[in-house]
């Protein structure tokens, strides 16, 4: 197998051609908020400079980039991806995205997902459903899941917010209790506070005028575009030995939900 | 000739993303199991040819689902590697510039060992060789522990008078993808196998110190199989060194 000769990019100097650079990218690199996304007409411009060649490995690396970050589950920033992959090539960047995700869905089965636009936030989603029984992931992977999808059933069914105590009340009833270091999960209210949260599985927030300071959990981003509604309220369902459709409120919730392009079902759910 | 890739090749992938390296039947496992959920044909002595199909869409991204021997089971295994460079870039997302350094050196300490092996006492003192920022012995034992759980190095707790001291070889997955790197810097010094030809960490030696041939472990179980008396195949002098048993993998029935 040949190997390809790679461009260092861990100077700032490049072998290859310099792209042009253009007067509306920021000069400071940490500061992603001066950063105006090129026209199309710039990004076409910017392309002539670059060989194809060029062009697909920086890709390559975003793509990398991306697939590293989201093993993690850390939402991904588009100021990071700048600062460390892109450089100089921040004038192409809307063709360099376009074509990471397109590869990402074709190569991968993951969708890229800008979870908050205000931010620039990616997260990748697993286009591929997972079915009954199979699982990719290992075991401690598996309970936390567990563990998440109770406490967003609890938050779903009780109408998006609850403060905390009513979560930690409920857990206690399911042998899960935060006072205790737990054999699976070691300290539940870490990993429920903290991972989840920094995972955008959930939000974690301060109810003002609480004294002492109360929180109160809703959905986070993550959740929003990769929990699917109708598979939890199946799930609470269940556990209540009860049908979806008794719940009609949040059954009406789940379905609109799923009707609309913002949700990251597969088809075979219809 | 290599076909287009539906969900069972992407199922397939993720997996490996997720794993990282898988030995021989965990790969025919999945591919088992991805063919069935996506309900695509699964032909017995098609999982070459099916990881074909991914590696030709992988290519232009620099990355290969790559097969490579194992010198701890002797089993075949297949790793997600990256190809992009001699250097190690793919963790470089995921690892700072120092730690990268120390990462090389730790290959460094391994590749010109005897045994094949570095202990935590030795890559704690090349860190006062960095000229880059220097780590404390916390922040080294953080990393080594991180470089374990993500596949990069090996460890083997060694009970030494009642001191438990840490060993860290290179895992299979990091010989895979790093082998190319490896050799290109240091040619000089790496031990190659009498018996397989390929590179050898962990291995036997021949205590002929005119000979001084090296064998893999599991090289040295086939090599050696139901011999009495085993001797040295380049100089005939006796082999002294344990013959360890022949690796059985789990599965034994397909």
């Amino acid at each position: 197998m040949s190997q390809r000769k790679r461009v260092s990019t861990s100077q700032s100097s490049s072998q290859n051609k310099r792209p042009a650079s253009l007067s509306l990218t920021a000069t400071n690199d940490d500061d992603d908020s001066m950063f105006t996304l090129p026209s199309t007409s710039q990004v076409l411009k910017g392309l002539e400079n670059l060989t194809e060649e060029q062009v697909y490995q920086k890709t390559a690396e975003v793509l990398q980039y991306f697939l590293v970050r989201d093993q993690k589950k850390i939402p991904i920033r588009r100021a990071d991806i700048m600062k460390h992959v892109v450089k100089d090539y921040r004038n192409i960047y809307p063709e360099i995205i376009k074509r990471t995700a397109r590869t990402l869905d074709q190569v991968f089965g993951l969708k890229l997902v800008e979870i908050d636009t205000k931010n620039h936030t990616y997260i990748l989603i697993n286009k591929l459903e997972e079915p009954e029984g199979m699982t990719s992931s290992s075991g401690p992977a598996n309970l936390k899941s567990g563990l998440l999808f109770v406490v967003l059933g609890l938050i779903f069914m009780k109408g998006g917010f609850v403060r905390e105590n009513l979560i930690w009340n409920l857990l206690k009833k399911l042998h899960v209790d935060i006072g205790q270091k737990h054999n699976d999960f070691g300290d539940v209210k870490k990993l429920i506070t903290e991972e989840f949260v920094r995972q955008r599985y959930l939000e974690y927030v301060k109810i003002p005028h609480t004294e002492p300071v109360e929180h109160e959990f809703c959905w986070g981003q993550r959740a929003d575009v990769e929990v699917s509604k109708v598979k939890i309220l199946e799930l609470m369902a269940q556990l209540h030995k009860d049908r979806p459709e008794s719940w009609s409120q949040q059954y009406k919730e789940a379905h609109s939900a799923l009707s609309t392009s913002s949700q990251a079902t597969s088809s075979s759910q219809r | 000739m290599s076909q287009q890739m539906d969900n069972s090749h992407r199922k397939f992938l993720q997996s490996m993303m997720t794993n990282g390296i898988v030995d021989e039947q965990r790969a025919a496992m999945l591919y088992q199991q991805c063919c069935d959920t996506y309900k695509t044909k699964c032909l017995p002595d098609k999982l070459n040819d099916f990881i074909d199909t991914i590696n030709s869409k992988l290519q232009p991204l620099f990355m290969q689902i790559r097969k490579g021997w194992s010198e701890e089971d002797g089993q075949q295994h297949y790793a997600l590697v990256n190809v992009a460079e001699t250097d190690i870039s793919r963790m470089s997302s995921d690892y700072a510039d120092y730690e990268l350094v120390l990462f090389r050196k730790t290959i460094e300490l391994i590749v010109v060992s005897e045994t094949g092996q570095a202990s935590s006492t030795d890559i704690l003192n090349s860190t006062d060789t960095m000229t880059t920022k220097k780590l404390k012995k916390s922040e080294t034992e953080h990393l080594l522990n991180r470089l374990v759980r993500d596949k990069w190095l090996t460890e083997c707790v060694v009970l030494l008078s009642f001191k438990k001291r840490g060993e860290y070889s290179l895992s299979t997955r990091c010989v895979i993808e790093m082998e190319p790197y490896i050799r290109t810097m240091y040619q000089e010094q790496l031990k190659m196998c009498h018996i397989c030809h390929n590179i050898a960490f962990q291995c036997q030696i021949c205590e002929n110190p005119t000979c001084c041939i090296k064998i893999h472990n599991p090289c040295v179980a086939r090599y050696f199989k139901n011999k009495s008396e085993p001797r040295c195949p380049a100089c005939d002098d006796f082999w002294p060194h344990e013959i360890p048993e022949i690796h059985q993998p789990l599965s034994q029935s397909k």
